[in-house]
């Protein structure tokens, strides 16, 4: 083993509602690649903040290379050596790759010497970038690279990646591992923290692992199965969703359809849609698959129809429905629960009841003559959170003090029950822990039983192979074909995600 | 080192969204006092006399009388604001839509003096709410189909609004009987449209009732009606507000005709009543005050009566202390300035809390 580099001693920090990390404590050693693994809501958020100097702990101490290290800032973590890729990037859009680099140094050089450093950095660790690109022209794996790059300039020791392969497809994923392999090779440590096990088994040599703030178990990640990690990051052992008989099988009739389907995005560098067609039939579960950012958002606010389309580009069983406002939408039966839940599926500052009516309004009768019936409807809200286990003191909570799971359990437990006949879902368990995860897959996959049509939008590839009849990927606006979720390899999604060619394979697979 | 740090609430503080209006109030009186004294002026009597004086001293019957003819317009104006503030509507020109709509309805009882019968108090009534209204469009359309800034309309034409009321007092509305000095007739001695007590010497006259009327009409949109729901969704998430399929623009309109039409009936109840001429210097910033109102109030109806009456106090109270005290206007003006700033200020302690602390330990 090699010698110690950063060693965390009874790390605590409390919130006023919870205690985020406990008594944590672990050495990362020189040139290693440490797994710091958990669910949503563990603690590895806070601690990595810790590290690189965004917290304050309430108690325990950290000592880098032999040194006291407190850092009170993250600029003081970067001068001793500490840098972090985040999960969230912060660049602007309408800077270049350059400028974008240089925001984030203390001392940026001329802009030339800059540039070509950008250039030889981004050439010598395999993650080609050209300084002189405008940044809202970046997919997700370039914007990535853009930051990997920022902390590599810094000659980092550590380097802390926060849930990075969360947006890249898999051939991107090989990139970045080889890149981090030869970064390990030259003696940097890199604390590399995700939910997702195979990864981790490929990549780390060693792992700790969190759970509700405190740790739980180390190991090496080559040598656990990922079962028993899996176990130990969850506490219980896990159930994968179980299908009705059967179901998916029966073709049933259309339910709905998009007809080349093209639209400008209503945000600056969005994603336009381009001639997106597709046909789901009734009791299907169709995974579309994808990078963020490649017209997920626009397709689900073209159906919830929060965007109007060309006449006859959505056809609900047959009615063309492409120019209807979004509540004509749910009269008919067509529902969407959006990705952000935070300020679009639910208002943050609202109660559970008032975010009942926003969307239940329609189906469920919640309005009379113009006036809200607040009874019924906190009889609706009462009815979401016994169905979907929606752990909550009670309806009258805001939305915003809900946990991120529960409030997702909420808001497509509230599109479920209001019976839908096409249900849309972008990023469906996102950032929820995983039991939040399995009942909201259980669920969409008993909806779909009872015949409904689902389309899960998701970046999570693991999830959409679980519960997915048909797979199609969505890139750069365009919808490939959708074929079989049966007998299709990572591999081969992975070129459908990935480029020139998805178009191609699809078809020759669909054919 | 000590620190002072914020730090958000893991739920909105109930003590401070209600208490923050009673403790700004305090810092109010205790800032103001300073002010009063730094002017040369005893602070706790220029204190007293604004709050105490109006309701024991000599005069008090009368004082209280005025107490509704200054909360009345307030109070009309801030509920109508209210409901475009809830929404993320700025409707700053209330002042103006005050104007138009006053000039709306003295234009409809000018051209039609001396006729006689009380239906013509609805029908001017009725033209100060169009008249309010269509001031109000002016910005809301501009909003809606050039995403021009309604707060910048709406303020710049309080000052157009302005500029037609003293165009208007010293020539068409002018007095034919009035000897060539500026200003309409009296129009709360032509009986057929006068605003007079209902009671008399009460000073509750017609626009006290509808303000009545306006908080309660209010309360029950905003508490039980889809559109004050949407209207809060709207403020407070506006891309939930469109995936609940609430439509931005038709908001906009609506809010803004909903807070114009409302400045614009104040507007009449002050000229046909206390006021009773078309004169330049008829308004005397009821639609800026009411901003303040309607924060003072949280945005709530039922609050907003309640500030309304406090800063009607404020007004008579002001009165009185200039009066017999010697201050000078614009300190009363900054007086309730103060208020919307400290309001503003302790508001974010509904949201934070204030950890004041030692550089955390190493």
């Amino acid at each position: 083993m090699s010698d110690t580099l950063l060693s965390l001693r009874g790390l605590t920090k409390v919130y006023p509602a919870v205690i985020a990390n406990s008594d944590i404590s672990f050495d990362i050693g020189a040139g290693e690649i440490h797994a710091l693994l958990g669910e949503n809501g563990a603690g590895k958020s806070t601690l990595v903040k810790t590290i690189y100097g965004l917290h304050r702990p309430d108690a325990g101490t950290m000592t880098l290379n032999g040194q006291p290290y407190a850092p009170s800032e993250p600029r003081a973590a970067r001068a001793a050596g500490v840098a972090m890729v985040f999960q969230h990037f912060s660049l602007f859009d309408a800077l270049d790759v350059a400028e974008n680099i240089a925001l984030g140094m203390e001392n940026p050089p001329p802009m030339r010497q800059l540039a070509q450093r950008i250039r030889d950095v981004s050439n010598a660790y395999g993650l080609p970038l050209d300084p002189a690109r405008i940044l809202g022209d970046l997919s997700a794996g370039e914007r990535q690279r853009v930051e990997i790059i920022r902390c590599l300039l810094q000659d980092p020791r550590l380097l802390i990646m926060d849930e990075p392969t969360s947006v890249l497809t898999p051939q991107e994923v090989e990139i970045l591992f080889q890149t981090l392999r030869k970064l390990r090779d030259e003696g940097t440590s890199i604390l590399y923290i995700s939910h997702k096990l195979e990864e981790i088994r490929a990549l780390c040599e060693r792992a700790t692992i969190l759970r509700l703030g405190k740790v739980v178990g180390a190991c090496d990640p080559r040598e656990a199965s990922a079962r028993e990690l899996a176990e130990l990051m969850v506490g219980t052992a896990l159930k994968p969703p179980t299908r009705a008989a059967g179901a998916g099988a029966a073709q049933g009739e259309v339910a709905l359809e998009i007809r080349n389907l093209s639209a400008a995005s209503p945000r600056a560098f969005g994603t336009a849609l381009s001639e997106v067609n597709l046909v789901l039939h009734k009791g299907e579960v169709l995974g579309i698959g994808g990078v963020a950012g490649n017209g997920q958002d626009e397709l689900l606010l073209a159906l919830s129809g929060e965007m109007r389309t060309a006449p006859g580009s959505v056809l609900l069983a047959g009615e063309d429905v492409a120019q209807l406002p979004p509540n004509e939408r749910r009269a008919r039966g067509l529902l969407a629960a959006p990705e952000e839940r935070l300020g679009h599926a639910a208002v943050p500052d609202m109660t559970l009841i008032e975010n009942a009516f926003l969307t239940g309004a329609v189906r469920e009768g919640l309005e009379r003559h113009g006036f809200v019936d607040w009874r019924r409807t906190r009889g609706f809200a009462e009815k979401v959170i016994a169905t979907f286990d929606v752990r909550t003191p009670g309806p009258d909570r805001i939305a915003r003090s809900l946990s991120g799971g529960n409030l997702q359990k909420f808001v497509i437990g509230r599109e479920i029950l209001q019976d839908p006949v096409v249900l849309v879902v972008n990023q469906p368990t996102w950032g929820v822990d995983a039991a939040a995860a399995a009942a909201i897959r259980q669920a969409l996959l008993d909806l779909a039983a009872k015949g409904a049509a689902v389309i899960v939008v998701s970046q999570d590839l693991d999830e959409l192979m679980e519960i997915a009849d048909r797979f199609a990927a969505l890139n750069a606006g365009r919808l490939s074909g959708s074929v079989p979720v049966e007998g299709l390899t990572i591999g081969r999604i992975g070129l459908m995600l990935g480029g020139a060619h998805d178009m191609e394979v699809a078809r020759a697979e669909a054919g | 080192m000590a620190m002072i740090r914020l730090e958000r609430r893991a739920d909105p503080s109930n003590f401070w969204r209600y208490g923050a209006p009673l403790v700004a109030v305090l810092a109010t009186i205790i800032a103001g006092g300073i002010m009063f004294a730094l002017l040369g002026k005893n602070p706790v009597e220029a204190i007293r006399t604004i709050f105490w004086t109006p309701f024991t001293g000599r005069n008090a019957a009368y004082y209280l009388s005025q107490l509704p003819i200054k909360a009345a317009p307030l109070v009309l104006i801030a509920t109508g604001l209210a409901l475009g503030f809830r929404a993320g509507i700025w409707n700053i020109g209330a002042e103006g839509q005050y104007v138009i709509g006053a000039l709306s309805g003295a234009a409809v009882a000018l051209a039609l003096y001396p006729m006689e019968g009380r239906w013509l108090f609805i029908i001017c009534i009725a033209a100060s709410l169009a008249g309010g209204m269509l001031w109000a469009m002016i910005p809301a359309v501009l909003k809606v189909r050039l995403g021009v800034s309604e707060i910048l309309v709406s303020l710049m034409l309080v000052y157009v609004a302005e500029n037609i009321l003293a165009s208007l007092a010293v020539g068409a509305m002018k007095n034919p009987e009035g000897y060539g000095f500026p200003g309409s007739r009296n129009l709360s001695q032509y009986p057929a449209v006068a605003n007079l007590d209902i009671w008399s010497g009460t000073g509750i006259h017609w626009g006290v009732i509808a303000a009545l009327l306006s908080v309660l009409a209010g309360q029950i949109l905003l508490s039980r009606h889809i559109l004050g729901f949407q209207i809060q969704v709207a403020g407070l998430a506006p891309r939930a507000a469109r995936f609940a399929g609430v439509a931005p623009g038709r908001l906009v309109m609506v809010c803004m005709a909903a807070s114009g039409a409302l400045a614009g009936a104040a507007g009449w109840f002050e000229l046909a009543g206390p006021s009773g001429i078309v004169s330049v210097d008829f308004n005397v910033g009821y639609g800026f005050t009411a901003i303040i109102v309607a924060f003072l109030g949280r945005l709530h109806p039922v609050g907003i009566l309640l500030a309304g009456v406090l800063l009607a106090v404020t007004y008579v109270g002001g009165d009185v202390a200039r009066s017999s005290l010697g201050l000078p206007a614009g300190s009363i003006q900054s007086f309730q300035g103060m208020l919307l700033f400290f309001l503003l200020a302790l508001d974010v302690l509904t949201a934070y809390r204030i950890r004041i602390g030692r550089k955390a330990r190493a």
